[in-house]
């Protein structure tokens, strides 16, 4: 009775061991792969040279450039400069501006500090690209109470003007 | 014994004030306009409330203080300072009401540092920004730039005598035509030639880069204004960084040049006069300070060894440095970087070339390259006299349009603002010391914020303390209106509470 206790225990404290190994070792796994720009940029020198993986939402213009183009990614703090393969780039269908959200992409590439390639520009030259969320348009709703505000303020302008050239009668 | 101002005294300003802002109201038909032709229907109506709330102000000043009388020179100073103030807050509104801007503080620092030329800002999620407010941002510059009294000068104000002293009041002081309302329009008609070309360069240049020709010429037009306006504003978050191109950046580096540069050397270019352009005391000192303080950051960043090719090095130090000289703040690196990566002997070569600044009678801030050129005058003369015999006779002359003979009065009017200058970097580094920031990093958003320049490296951010950001909102005012404006604010507003 005493060793099924003992056996039982055993294999209780090895299934709790295993498990919380799994759960450091994929928590420590998913923060090596998706590196935020603030970190990126605020330790480049670390960062220069390496394979990294960075996410975020397509800003602006996809500039295509011969074979190659520049995609700017944002991650709310930063956006940052992702040079592809003119192929990847026309997976992109939406991008970020007041009428739309952009594709979220989630990009694998060597992270320079200062490119040589380009400049010197802090960037990511792609290896990889994947889209984690499509990209939308984004319908305005117009603010109906700014509509009767506007009204409002007209009939007082309009009411300032007529007295501005009673005065001057 | 102080006076007390009379009413007749504050209706002059009041009523100026007032057209100033019918003006302001006017001007903001523009980004309505393109509000509603590009289906952005909730920021055209921002633009259209703030306009009506603008000239609702503006028509009740004019009204209630109606007046024939002209200005005299306290009320040319108090107008200008009044009005830059004004035109904060009254600007900021459709900024607010965008929802991009944290607080309405946040929205008036904004527009003070948009009108002022400057280019720090608080905006949050800018690459989602309707293009109407986005072009307000940039045309806000492009107003202040000119002048915002010179926009009132070139179509409200007839009498040429108050409109001089209001010119006067926002540091300019050279007239280009005989007439200061000549002036103003020729300020007005040299900016929008400069525009065209600088906005068709860079749209065909967006164009090759890859960019959608609306997107080329909005960023095209966006750009130059912000740029040939020493302001600094982008319409992406990663400002110049975005484009990654050398041509777009080489375009840049021209229009900020462009802009830093005397509208009086302008105006000579423009009659012909182009030996002008070597003679000026202000191209030499500019010369001679980019070449000196190139070298400096260049043997910095050298030291930090980031760049390891010495023509990134140079393209990444110069444009740097052009754009902290020129007070324009344009950026192709992150703000981070400045601190984590350029190393302290980099960083004092930008906050001496922001500190210096561009032309007098220009866009540009910062102590300006005609005073700088007359200490050094100064200077030489007075070791001069110290090395000749007594009975030497010992003139200095320079050339500005004309030649010119140094007297004491010119070096005492330099020597005295440079030395407002360095009181106003020196308290705003304090304030920045006071909530926890380094003495280099203080300095640096200091000299940026009072010189108008718009550098950042970092500490400008949406969380920073309220304190911080009125200290940087009172210095980009300052530092623009070159202070005695605001002596004579300050003035004028103890005379009322004290005077008899």
């Amino acid at each position: 009775m005493k060793n099924k206790v003992h056996s039982l225990r055993f294999t209780v404290y090895s299934i709790l061991f295993a498990l919380l190994t799994v759960n450091c070792t994929l928590y420590t796994f998913c923060y090596a792969q998706i590196i935020s720009s603030s970190e990126l940029i605020n330790n480049a020198k670390e960062y220069d040279g390496k394979v990294v993986t960075f996410e975020g939402e397509v800003i602006g213009d996809v500039m295509v450039r011969g074979d190659f183009a520049w995609v700017n990614l944002s991650d709310i703090s930063n956006a940052i400069g992702i040079w592809m393969p003119a192929d990847l780039a026309r997976q992109i269908a939406y991008t970020g501006s007041y009428k739309s959200k952009g594709d979220a992409l989630e990009v694998a590439g060597t992270f320079h500090r200062a490119c040589p390639e380009h400049g010197g520009d802090l960037d990511i030259h792609a290896l990889s690209l994947r889209k984690t969320d499509a990209g939308r348009l984004i319908k305005e709703r117009v603010n109906q109470s700014k509509k009767v505000y506007v009204f409002i303020l007209l009939g007082v302008l309009g009411l300032a003007w007529i007295l501005t050239l009673l005065k001057h009668k | 014994m102080i006076l007390k101002p009379r009413l007749e005294d504050i209706k002059i300003i009041f009523f100026y004030l007032g057209k100033i802002m019918i003006g302001l109201g006017l001007v903001m038909v523009l980004p309505a306009l393109l509000g509603l032709a590009l289906g952005e229907v909730n920021p055209m109506l921002d633009f259209v409330l703030a306009l009506e709330v603008t000239l609702i102000f503006g028509l009740i000043l004019t009204k209630l203080c109606a007046t024939s009388k002209d200005l005299n020179w306290m009320h040319g100073m108090i107008v200008v300072s009044l009005s830059w103030v004004v035109a904060m807050i009254l600007g900021a509104i459709p900024l607010y009401l965008s929802g991009h801007w944290k607080s309405f503080l946040d929205a008036c620092f904004d527009t003070m540092s948009g009108f002022t030329t400057t280019g720090l800002t608080l905006v949050c999620d800018l690459d989602h920004l309707s293009y109407a407010h986005n072009f307000w941002r940039h045309f806000g510059p492009f107003i202040g730039g000119q002048g915002i009294t010179v926009v009132a000068l070139s179509f409200f104000v007839k009498g040429t005598s108050g409109a001089f002293k209001m010119y006067v009041g926002e540091a300019r002081d050279e007239k280009l035509a005989p007439n200061v309302v000549d002036t103003a329009r020729f300020i007005w008609f040299i900016s929008i030639i400069y525009l065209i070309i600088g906005t068709l360069s860079l749209g065909v240049a967006g164009i090759f880069l890859g960019m959608k020709p609306f997107s080329a010429f909005f960023h095209g037009v966006c750009i130059f204004m912000a740029g040939f306006d020493t302001a600094g504003f982008a319409p992406q978050s990663q400002n110049i960084l975005y484009y990654h191109s050398f041509i777009y950046e080489a375009i840049i580096v021209i229009i900020m040049i462009a802009g830093a540069f005397n509208f009086n050397l302008h105006y000579q270019l423009w009659i012909g006069n182009r030996k002008e352009i070597y003679k000026n005391i202000e191209s030499k000192v500019f010369l001679l300070s980019v070449s000196a303080l190139v070298f400096v950051t260049a043997v910095g960043l050298q030291q930090m060894h980031i760049y390891d090719n010495a023509v990134i090095l140079f393209r990444k130090g110069f444009f740097q440095v052009i754009s902290g000289h020129t007070t324009t703040g344009y950026m192709t690196i992150y703000a981070q970087q400045f601190i984590s990566e350029w190393g302290n002997f980099a960083l004092v070569g930008l906050i001496c070339a922001m500190a210096f600044g561009g032309s007098a009678c220009s866009t540009a801030g910062g102590i300006k390259m005609l005073r700088l050129g007359i200490i050094f005058k100064a200077l030489k003369e007075d070791l001069k006299r110290i090395i000749l015999p007594e009975k030497a006779v010992v003139v200095q002359r320079y050339h500005h349009i004309k030649e010119v003979f140094l007297e004491d009065k010119t070096v005492r009017a330099a020597l005295l603002i440079t030395l407002c200058y360095i009181v106003l970097f020196g308290v705003g580094s304090l304030v920045g010391m006071f909530y926890g920031n380094s003495f280099l990093t203080s300095l640096f958003e200091s000299t940026s914020a009072a010189a108008n320049v718009g550098l950042s490296c970092g500490i400008t951010n949406v969380d920073m303390p309220v304190g911080l950001k009125l200290t940087y909102i009172v210095q980009m005012w300052a530092g623009r209106l070159e202070f005695m404006s605001i002596f004579t604010l300050i003035g004028f507003m103890v005379a009322v509470i004290k005077g008899k």
